[in-house]
């Protein structure tokens, strides 16, 4: 479970499902580049195993 | 002014409900970015041949690889003294400020020496690149610390594995990056290098801009829902604070600096020979024929050393969590001693395998090693100036910068005019980092609870970070 702040008022749920979405783009901007790097590099590992 | 307001620490408190998992992204964004300078390698031969155009043939005039290679060099020092220096004003102005001033000084020292490679004026790139853009790093590298270690009070070592994990990955990113792009711009410039810096800088800049605009600091009163601070006694973890000033003047600020100094300047010694260690300890006159590790394969191994100095940030600083800061080091140390003296063995016995599995664990560990530090320097000395205290701390990695490939490079060279080939040719290197390790585990083993005396007195915030 996701621990949030203790002081979240009752109304803030809907912000709190904003939020959610909002993590997960947040998450994709930064793992999107690093995937791309770490299978680049994966296939340049590669060649030791050829 | 109102931008200037907006970049206060008072207006990136956040909010009530505010999604703690949103700011691990936010220090990505900029370690991912400064991470970059791991892979300034890749610019090497280009910037060797900007006058002749064939890395192969320099002209009398290009750059020399010495020459080059002190931009690097440059960067990673100023990366150590900057962070020192800034730490406290980080501190007090809060990580947005910081990250944009990392920002501007990471993207605008691409931009600066675009202008010295465009020019050809050497001073410029170490500059630019090295001056500038090492400021940024230093900024921008303990810009996240303080702000996840209080967000993340129950998970410290994850917290700052995941942003130190993104410094790891930036030179994945980076290095795929540069050749593209140098082979897109290699028509219209000299190998493609000064638009190549002109897009890298306005890129980073912006992709930077997320860790700016989405980082909050917790509000003071905050902690995670059900979160609990242990009730068990650990005198190595504190609930008080000591400032940055005094942290400096604690025997355990030294003996972590060792820590730090011997973990990376060991790990640093398998770093520099990667590629011609297992070239030349693999070779096809040890193998046979058509078996040799080619200068593909072994850029393969460096690959793959990447892939496992990135994982070990991850592993072993969130395993930290569960195993206590000293043990996790005491591993990294001990388990570290036995492996580096391991090497040459698996080297003379030509087993390559092993040798290579050997090698990850050990460079996960040299990862691993710098991001657990920010965690074991909270539990020492409390989150209140936990960022500017990391900052000093990161002169032994600038340093370590400087001794490793000293002695690497004088150890080797002896061994080689000595006659020595192959893995003898590297065993004493890895001898004597097993000893550099040995110092470390000692420092580390010396590790107590801070003093009395050098405790804040009563409550205090960041914003009384200038004192």
């Amino acid at each position: 479970m996701d621990p949030k702040s203790t002081s979240a008022a009752p109304a803030a749920a809907p912000e709190k499902a904003a939020l959610g979405g909002s993590v997960v783009l947040a998450w994709l901007y930064v793992g999107l580049p690093l995937a791309w790097g770490v299978s680049q590099t994966f296939i340049k590992a590669l060649a030791l195993f050829k | 002014m109102a931008s200037d307001s907006f970049l206060d620490r008072s207006r990136t408190i956040a909010p009530p409900g505010y999604n703690r998992w949103l700011v691990p992204p936010a220090a990505l964004a900029i370690h991912l970015a400064i991470g970059q300078a791991y892979a300034f390698s890749v610019f090497n031969k280009p910037l060797g041949a900007l006058i002749s155009g064939n890395v192969d043939k320099p002209a009398a005039d290009d750059w020399t690889p010495g020459q080059i290679g002190w931009t690097f060099s440059i960067a990673i020092v100023l990366l150590g003294l900057s962070a020192a220096i800034f730490g406290k004003w980080l501190e007090r102005v809060g990580p947005r400020k910081a990250m944009l001033a990392a920002s501007l000084c990471f993207g605008g020292g691409f931009l600066i020496g675009s202008l010295g490679v465009h020019m050809h004026n050497l001073w410029l790139l170490y500059f630019g690149y090295g001056f500038v853009g090492g400021i940024g790093l230093g900024i921008g590298y303990i810009s996240p610390v303080s702000t996840l270690i209080k967000w993340f009070p129950d998970r410290k070592g994850v917290a700052t594995g995941m942003a130190i994990m993104g410094f790891g990955g930036g030179a994945m990113i980076g290095s795929p990056l540069a050749n593209n792009l140098m082979s897109h711009f290699k028509d219209s410039a000299p190998m493609g290098v000064a638009p190549t810096f002109i897009v890298m800088g306005i890129v980073y800049l912006l992709f930077m801009q997320f860790g700016v605009w989405t980082i909050r600091v917790p509000a003071d009163d905050w902690k995670p829902a059900g979160y609990v601070p242990s009730t068990e006694h650990n005198a190595l973890i504190t609930t008080r604070n000591v400032s940055a000033d005094n942290a400096i003047k604690t025997p355990q600020f030294w003996l972590l600096w060792v820590v730090l100094l011997t973990n990376v300047t060991a790990g640093i010694g398998v770093l520099e020979t990667a590629s011609p260690l297992i070239q030349e300890t693999f070779s096809e006159s040890a193998l046979g024929a058509g078996r040799g590790v080619t200068a593909a394969a072994a850029a393969g191994f460096v690959g793959l050393l990447s892939l496992f100095n990135l994982l070990g940030r991850f592993f072993w600083s969130s395993a930290s969590d569960k195993l206590g800061r000293k043990i996790t080091y005491a591993i990294y140390f001990g388990l570290g001693i036995a492996l580096y003296a391991l090497i040459p063995t698996l080297g003379h016995n030509l087993q390559l395998t092993l040798f290579v599995v050997v090698a990850c664990v050990i460079i996960s560990m040299y990862g691993g090693g710098f991001a657990t530090i920010p965690a074991y320097l909270s539990d020492l000395f409390g989150k209140y100036q936990v960022g500017a205290i990391h900052g000093r701390l990161l002169t032994a990695w600038s340093t370590a910068g400087v001794l490793g490939p000293l002695i690497v490079h004088s150890l080797h060279e002896s061994a080689k005019a000595k006659g020595l080939t192959g893995a003898a040719a590297y065993q004493n290197v890895f001898y004597t980092m097993a000893g550099v390790l040995v110092l470390g585990l000692l420092a580390n083993l010396a590790v107590t609870a801070v003093k009395e005396q050098y405790y804040e007195k009563g409550d205090v915030t960041p914003e009384a970070g200038g004192h």
